[in-house]
């Protein structure tokens, strides 16, 4: 028996992991079929919903830019939750530190509209960075040093920064055109043109996606390549043998959770200056990040929790989003019946990891999978 | 304006109405404690409040029996418990982000389900209050304790009674081990995955509860994602409890009591924005948290999926 | 290594994925116009496209949209008219992927029924020069822009809401009103500010208050912002946004009475809703489809008001409001309409 498993190990290994990286896409297409029955019962041609699904994800040049746009937040968020993941936290404050690097970015392009734009979006994009870092510091700092649950806090975080946000924008921050016509919607000027990001081809795709590939990227190298990296893993994976090594675990914490933010803050900047060009709110967070707070979450679950894997989990993901609303355009079936359907994907996703983590397993005979215990304590003393 | 605000007719108000908010709250994080405390971490509560919301309107509606709805409501919670269970416990998948599909799912099937069984906002008669005898006519203690309706002495009747199991009883102390120390539970011959379904499902019928106090007995309509967001407060709140039924109450009552106090500070016009008014309760919470907080530790086994004996 | 590898096979099967998407179906650019509208070609239907924030049956903002849709359908006849809907965008890139790939099929007007919606369409008109769009609520048609195949539309929900005010000032007892709303902005902003003029107009020595949830689907915040009021002694109760429910409920139990906007919310409580102010877009869509279809594709921003009945109080019909109250509030809208009274929001 185990010969037989020395002899065809090459062959098997590589249909192994093969089949491991689909496994994620059978899942996909399971979720589907599911969802295939629930619109028939809606009175939809499945069929028709899913070819309009592929089409409107990929079957066009501006399809396919719509789907990377999507990507692109999910991408920030998702590799800041890889780092804070990777470090023992559970950061489901996304939406809020996407919110805080975005207004941040929007306060200075307003203040500045006379600089060039090699300067003003350098700036705009590293106070982005620097707000998201805040709003997750603050999480950070009450868990090493308060004790302070991480998922208790970025909750509550997330809504006041929401709060804070509808302030702003239906005060200081409003368009001053708004208050003159009297019609009050809660926005902002359109930032100068300086300010724009790029576009990396004729469509609504700019630079921030490219951004955020390469974010991934350096991401992936600190975390693997460098000693804080290799800290920040080591007190996610065992706090007290980091402890013990003499490894502040706090400091490490923090970090993880203040590095986390500002990826997030960073996409909350580069949302603005690539996409919409103004900050508005309709009273929750969603209206301006699509969900990318949660939904980088799962990107991020999807990728493995590792930077590079989260790129492809990204436009997958994006692509998911993307193709539901279009499909929801060309069957005329209600849009909850898309979120039903996106929670479905995620839930089996999540599941049919078994199926790739029992491969590993009698593979490499490996323990169960590399991914760190959450919920560490800051201390683990009563 | 400040005698306005600290009138006893301001102040029984404003506990009275935080009593009555913390209602879902108490059901939602009392049933995710019970579910954590065996180690399984679940963020789909606010999909299975969703889910067990409708279910008790649409039955209410349908069939006018509040006892039925209250029913269903349980059924539909507890089956969305035994899902999450197959995919945390029997799937080994990851908690957080089952948790995050279960709610996705709860929030659009629900309204999916509003959308093609009603059509639109309905009302229902809901569970009316209940005058407790001679104890709601004492001053000020009778308004704010003893003229609520049955699922607001259910969630309070609930506190004891989880502190109880989770303390006194043998299962409780099976719950607990199954927690923090899985591998020397199921030495000892305790069931562990049998033990956290049960958890999870009880949470998610407790959760399904939480719901139908909103649709059938706080707010008798049901409109899409009633609970706007509920679920993750309640969440939240379990560590704000330290995984302890006292503990959530605590958090509970703090969260909606200041909010209750918002929505005051607005009435008499003090001068905040509203916006930071609003801000009350969240920051409060963690304020609180930040000062109170104790060396709390969490069930050992947190999220980790049982992997019984050495592969 | 072994992540790397996976890695690499994800990339490759999105790329797979990528490669059977794109033949399927040629794409849709805006480079390439659908058919022009200008010249209406009769027997084709005159087709619209909504994209709506909320449900189409939030009772609220997107329904009245809907509403008005389905009976312009209804009036002109399945064969002339027909209309799309994406409902619960409120994620406004979405939103914009569903403006322009309903512009990309070739609909006579695509609506972008939401305010939030204006900075994505300002980007999405000028690349089909042949395809109408309005935007509502707004007074802005981007005509400064140089566009000019974008209607406005505005709600002037303040003129109904100083109605509204004047009802509740002349029915409350206490003279305590209670208003609750979304966020203090927009629509809701004209409509409480109207409400509050009416209600001091009538009565200067009422005392309204206000609540704002921050949020506008918070249904429990509402309720309990409801009895805030009623504590405080409120007699009467308005509100706006879809979470209004809640309140209307609680009003209800107490026996306070209801003013309702943007849809008749009667029958959610039959014995205290008093009266509400209903959106009729019909008007404005009417307007916008004769001036398409004689080839005028934008430019012009337009009002449901009083005065051309896309605002309009509905009495409930099993609340009883006595006479004189019935006639102060019809003096009140002659006065709105024929300008005597003028709404100032502030």
């Amino acid at each position: 028996m185990h010969q037989r498993v020395a002899r065809d190990a090459k062959p098997r290994m590589l249909m192994e992991s093969l089949l491991g990286a689909l496994t994620p896409l059978f899942a996909t297409l399971t979720a589907l079929l599911v969802g295939a029955a629930m619109l028939l019962i809606l009175g939809a041609n499945p069929l028709e919903a899913y070819s309009a699904m592929l089409r409107g994800a990929f079957g066009s040049t501006n399809a396919v830019a719509d789907t990377l746009v999507k990507a692109t937040p999910l991408l920030f968020v998702g590799v800041g939750i890889c780092i804070a993941f990777r470090g023992g936290v559970l950061n489901i404050g996304g939406e809020g530190q996407l919110v805080a690097g975005a207004v941040a970015a929007t306060t200075v392009a307003l203040a500045l509209p006379q600089w060039p734009g090699w300067a003003i979006i350098p700036l705009c994009l590293i106070v982005g960075f620097l707000a998201g870092a805040l709003w997750g510091g603050i999480a950070g700092a009450l868990k090493a040093y308060l004790n302070v649950n991480e998922i208790l806090s970025t909750i509550m975080l997330n809504m006041i920064a929401v709060q804070g946000m509808n302030f702003l924008l239906r005060g200081p921050l409003m368009d001053p055109v708004q208050i003159e016509s009297g019609s009050f919607i809660p926005q902002t000027a359109r930032f100068s043109t300086t300010t724009d990001l790029p576009r990396l081809v004729p469509t609504r795709l700019h630079a921030g996606a490219a951004l955020a590939v390469i974010l991934a990227i350096l991401i992936y190298i600190f975390l693997w390549r460098t000693t804080i990296g290799y800290r920040i893993r080591a007190v996610g994976l065992n706090p007290d043998a980091s402890r013990a090594a003499g490894i502040n675990v706090k400091r490490y914490m923090m970090l993880s959770l203040v590095l986390s933010g500002a990826l997030a803050g960073l996409g909350g900047a580069v949302q603005v200056l690539g996409l919409h060009h103004r900050m508005f709110t309709d009273g929750s967070a969603t209206g301006f990040t699509g969900g990318a707070g949660f939904n980088g979450i799962v990107a991020a679950l999807f990728g493995k929790l590792h930077p590079l894997g989260t790129i492809p989990a990204s436009v997958l993901f994006g692509a998911l989003l993307v193709g539901a609303n279009q499909m929801q355009r060309a069957v005329q079936v209600p849009s909850s019946f898309i979120t039903a359907l996106n929670g479905l994907v995620v839930v089996f996703v999540v599941g049919s990891d078994i199926l790739s983590r029992r491969r590993a397993r009698r593979r490499e005979s490996l323990p169960s999978a590399e991914v760190p215990a959450l919920d560490v304590q800051p201390e683990a003393e009563v | 304006m400040i005698a306005r605000l600290f009138s006893l007719n301001t102040i029984v108000g404003i506990i009275t109405a935080g009593i009555r908010l913390a209602t879902p709250y108490l059901y939602a994080t009392i049933g995710e404690t019970l579910g954590q405390r065996s180690g399984l971490v679940n963020l789909g509560v606010d999909g299975i409040m969703l889910m067990g919301a409708y279910a008790a309107f649409f039955v209410t509606f349908k069939t006018g029996s509040l006892a039925l709805g209250l029913l269903a409501a349980i059924v539909v919670g507890g089956l969305m418990g035994l899902v999450m269970a197959f995919f945390s416990v029997t799937l080994k998948a990851e908690q957080g982000i089952t948790g995050i599909g279960v709610y996705l799912f709860g929030l659009g099937m629900s309204n999916l389900l509003f959308q093609k069984t009603l059509g639109t906002v309905e009302t229902v008669s809901g569970f009316p209050a209940i005058h407790i005898p001679l104890l709601s006519d004492i001053p000020v203690l009778g308004p704010i304790f003893f003229r609520h309706n049955l699922l607001v002495y259910g969630a309070f009747a609930l506190v004891p009674i989880s502190w109880f199991i989770l303390n006194k009883t043998t299962l409780g102390l099976k719950i607990r081990a199954v927690g923090d120390n899985p591998e020397a539970a199921d030495s000892l011959g305790v069931s562990v995955t049998g033990v956290r379904y049960l958890t999870e499902t009880v949470g998610g019928m407790l959760e399904g509860i939480a719901g139908a106090s909103l649709s059938i007995a706080l707010l008798n309509v049901f409109q899409e994602n009633l609970t706007n967001g509920m679920g993750f407060i309640a969440v939240a709140l379990v560590y704000f409890g330290g995984w302890r039924a006292v503990g959530a109450l605590a958090g509970a009552i703090l969260f909606s009591t200041v909010n209750a106090l918002q929505l005051w500070l607005q009435v008499i016009g003090i001068l905040i924005p509203p916006d930071f008014a609003i801000m009350m309760p969240y920051v409060l919470t963690i304020v609180v948290l930040a000062f109170t907080a104790q060396r709390v530790r969490a069930p050992a086994a947190l999220s980790k999926p049982f992997e019984r004996g050495e592969g | 290594m072994k992540t790397l590898r996976v890695t690499l096979l994800l990339v490759m099967t999105t790329t797979l994925f990528l490669l059977v998407g794109c033949p399927s179906t040629p794409a849709p650019t805006p480079t390439s116009p659908p058919e022009a509208t200008a010249t209406p070609p009769p027997p084709k239907p005159f087709r619209v496209a909504v994209v709506m924030p909320s449900a189409i049956n939030d009772l609220a903002f997107s329904q009245s949209m809907y509403d008005a849709l389905s009976k312009i359908k209804e009036e002109m006849g399945e064969d002339k008219f027909d209309f799309a809907y994406s409902e619960g965008m409120f994620v406004v890139d979405d939103a914009a992927a569903a403006i322009r790939d309903y512009a990309s099929q070739g609909y006579d007007l695509v609506i972008a029924h939401g305010s939030q919606y204006g900075s994505s369409l300002v980007e999405i008109a000028p690349d089909f020069p042949n395809t109408s769009f309005a935007w509502g609520t707004t007074v802005d048609t981007f005509a400064d822009k140089g566009i000019n195949n974008v209607f406005a539309y505005e709600a002037r929900s303040e003129q109904g809401g100083y109605v509204l005010g004047v009802i509740a000032a002349s029915l409350s007892k206490s003279g305590v009103i209670g208003v609750i709303g979304p966020i203090e902005t927009g629509d809701a902003k004209l409509y409480v500010e109207g409400f509050k003029a009416g209600v001091m107009a009538t009565n200067p020595d009422a005392q309204v208050n206000v609540n704002w949830t921050g949020s506008f689907s918070d249904v429990a915040l509402a309720s309990e912002a409801a009895q805030t009021h009623i504590n405080a002694g409120a007699d009467a109760l308005t509100g706006t946004a879809q979470m209004v429910v809640g309140a209307i409920g609680v009003a209800e139990e107490q026996g306070v009475l209801w003013f309702g906007t943007q849809a008749d919310q009667s029958s959610l409580a039959p014995s205290i809703v008093v009266a509400c102010q209903v959106y009729d877009w019909t008007v404005v869509l009417n307007e916008m489809i004769d001036l398409i279809q004689g080839g005028t594709l934008g430019g012009q921003a337009f009002a449901i008001t009083l005065a051309n009945k896309g605002l309009t109080i509905q009495y409930n019909p099993d609340y009883t409001v006595p006479d004189e109250v019935k006639t102060l509030a019809d003096e009140t809208i002659q006065g709105i309409i024929d300008g005597s009274i003028t709404v100032e929001v502030e």
